[in-house]
């Protein structure tokens, strides 16, 4: 950080300065959270630890909680999860009640993924410290608020205190300028930026989206943008407020209030980077030179546009790449040179944190309308919350979707980490619009190509991938 | 506090871009305790489809049982939040882990759970493997001077930030140090409501 702009801020500095309760040691801060969303996987630990040290929950409410990981996507009851998932289930709605702390729980008809509802509800403001024991917390910056995920420690940390200990990361600026050409979504952008940085290209830092092709995006669109920030090891991903940000805010059901609303406003305008701010590090990507991407590997920066062919190994100079490049083809059952718009998918996902909003369905559901899901698919749409899920069923898509031979689930995290029953059985190929293609994460043996909803509808329709820009205008798929 | 802050046989993972999946899969992340991971640890890597241990893992080689730090590459940890992992590592046994780089989120969790790890050049990381080739590895690690002891007075030094040593050395509450500025929470929450009641 140069001296001579030792006043220009960027947005996470200018986040990080006006949640400074007060130094733990020289070089760490504590940092006021606003907001701290919580579900059934990471935080039955943090009560229990709670309890043993006789603490109590400082700030229930600002503590919200949600059931996703490991619900019944087949039917909304806790008794539908299995045996062990259902324990976990009910050590969260005993923790909420004990603690009173909100919980949209399966019984509430606007449950959902907890990066979903967290927006949706109106519970994600710019300029916020938003945290959760679940590392897609980075979608939350798409409206300018730093938000990120966290450890139990921290959530027993934070349900005692409502603050973190934290040190000053790293500012790292991707400016993307120019027009996305058709059918190239946010979900491409967010998997070229990965493969250009790498999955660990953004250790130590926040990212700062910035330029006119942010600009121009919806708010959903910016969250999954933010959301697979984490896939390239940022700490946070940024998108400064503005219009697009306010409007979708208003209204929600924890937004500010009447009374409130012009001062709120007022602030959150004075939530961006400043001119002359420095940041550690710049990267630029021109939106119309993006295509259609999809991973052909076992991490999130082992990714190609959809119309080239499979790497070969030898062609990574760095040699553990190229070990790396080996595995995963050889986990993939990839050959180098292969197209894989040649390759045949048994299983789509359409949902997840990343890509389980309305727009995400609005997008696969023109794919799909009039067309079958091919012979010996397996295909399902797991709509994001239960407001996604109305919205969807009010508009038509639900019936476009179960009309093609999708199934229609209930909300929750599904097949994206597979802790329910959703899962991509050994050898089987999924076209998946979720965040990670790890080894194993969607089934033991799974092999995951992440795309974008309307890739992976193009996928379900054809039984094999497909390259949906060099589709004729007007037939999609 | 022994000036040691571990010493015993060393396992290395030669492999890169570790995730939290791999390290602790998801069928175990439904249990409500903190305990009873170890087995569970890399549980596709080191089990074969049939249940029974695959003998190419390295955690599972003869050579490297009652291994206590864990040697291996870059971006370690990556993905899922999962503080299931470090527990897995934990209790199966190792309390340092050596490695090019840490995503974040791991990293804290496993200092919060008083583990140390150490991050090195990609050029030390390679000479500790190279030691490794040559057979099973006994080393010290002396958190105070910040140094791996290979025995023979031979050592490599390491860097580690001052704050994280300190909590290392001193095991100092993690909830309890910041309860300190109890005061200045609350003093943070007046004016909070005060400029921002929006919030809450």
């Amino acid at each position: 950080m140069g001296q001579a702009t030792a006043n220009a801020q960027t947005l996470y500095q200018k986040i990080y300065a006006s949640h400074v309760v007060g130094k733990l040691n020289p070089s760490t801060d504590l940092l006021y959270v606003d907001r701290h969303l919580i579900h059934e996987v990471t935080s039955p630990q943090a009560f229990s630890g709670l309890k043993l040290a006789n603490r109590k929950v400082r700030r229930p409410d600002l503590t919200f909680a949600t059931m996703d990981h490991n619900v019944s996507t087949q039917r909304r009851s806790i008794d539908a999860a299995g045996e062990t998932s259902r324990k976990q289930l009910e050590a969260l709605a005993a923790n909420c009640d004990e603690n009173q702390i909100p919980l949209l729980d399966l019984t509430h008809p606007d449950q959902g993924i907890v990066h979903v509802i967290g927006p949706e509800q109106g519970l994600t403001q710019p300029g916020m410290i938003i945290v959760c024991g679940d590392s897609h917390t980075s979608t939350h910056g798409a409206f300018g608020a730093l938000a990120f995920g966290i450890g139990t420690s921290e959530v027993e940390h934070v349900l005692a205190t409502q603050t973190l200990p934290q040190q000053q990361a790293k500012t790292l600026k991707v400016e993307i300028n120019g027009e996305l050409s058709r059918h190239v979504t946010p979900k491409d952008v967010i998997m070229a930026v990965i493969g250009k940085l790498g999955t660990a290209g953004g250790n130590g830092y926040v990212a700062e989206f910035s330029g006119s092709a942010i600009r121009a995006m919806s708010m959903e669109g910016r969250m999954t943008l933010c959301n697979m920030s984490i896939e390239m090891g940022a700490k946070a991903g940024l998108i400064a407020p503005d219009d697009t940000t306010f409007a979708y805010i208003k209204g929600k059901a924890h937004a500010p209030k009447a009374e409130h609303w012009d001062d709120a406003v007022q602030y959150w305008q004075s939530l961006y980077s400043d001119a002359n701010a420095v940041f550690d590090q710049t990267v630029t990507l021109d939106a119309s030179s993006i295509t259609p991407q999809i991973t052909w590997g076992t991490n999130p920066e082992q990714v190609m546009a959809v119309d080239q062919s499979v790497p070969a190994p030898a062609s990574f100079s760095d040699p553990t790449k190229r070990d790396a490049a080996e595995r995963a083809l050889s986990y993939m059952g990839l050959e180098p040179g292969q197209k894989l718009t040649d390759c045949k998918v048994d299983v789509v996902f359409i949902g997840s944190c990343t890509n389980s909003r309305i727009e995400d369905l609005r997008a696969a559901a023109g794919v799909v309308q009039g067309k079958q899901v091919a012979a010996g698919v397996r295909a399902l749409v797991v709509p994001g919350s239960g407001m996604v899920k109305r919205q969807a069923e009010d508009e038509g898509l639900a019936s476009i979707f179960k009309d093609a031979g999708f199934e229609w689930r209930e909300p929750g995290c599904s097949m994206c980490l597979g802790m329910n029953d959703d899962r991509v059985a050994a050898g089987e190929r999924c076209a998946s619009t979720s965040n990670r293609n790890f080894e194993g994460r969607q089934g033991r043996g799974a092999r995951t190509h992440l795309v974008s909803p309307a890739m992976a509808a193009a996928a379900a329709i054809a039984g094999k991938f497909v390259n949906i820009a060099a589709q004729p205008e007007g037939e999609q798929a | 506090m022994s000036k040691i802050f571990a010493q015993g046989l060393v396992c290395p993972l030669d492999k890169n871009n570790v995730d939290t999946d791999q390290i602790i899969p998801k069928q175990f992340l439904t249990s409500v305790s903190r305990e009873g991971f170890g087995q569970a640890m890399f549980f596709d890597w080191r089990y074969l489809a049939d249940g029974s241990p695959n003998p190419d893992f390295v955690i599972n080689k003869p050579e490297y049982q009652g291994a206590s730090i864990l040697l291996t590459r870059a971006n370690f940890g990556c993905g899922s939040s999962r503080e299931h992992a470090p527990w897995a590592i934990q209790q199966s046994g190792f309390n340092v882990i050596i490695a090019e780089s840490f995503a974040d989120i791991f990293f804290n969790n496993s200092v919060n759970n008083a583990m140390l790890l150490i991050q090195l050049s990609k050029t030390n990381i390679e000479l500790l493997f190279n030691r490794c080739t040559q057979g099973p590895q006994q080393w010290q690690i002396d958190l105070q001077s910040q140094e791996i002891m290979f025995g023979n007075n031979a050592a490599m030094g390491f860097n580690i930030d001052a704050d994280i040593k300190q909590r290392l050395l001193s095991g100092l509450d993690f909830i309890g140090s910041s309860e300190q500025l109890n005061p200045q929470i609350t003093d943070y929450e007046q004016s909070r409501k005060a400029s921002q009641p929006w919030l809450g």
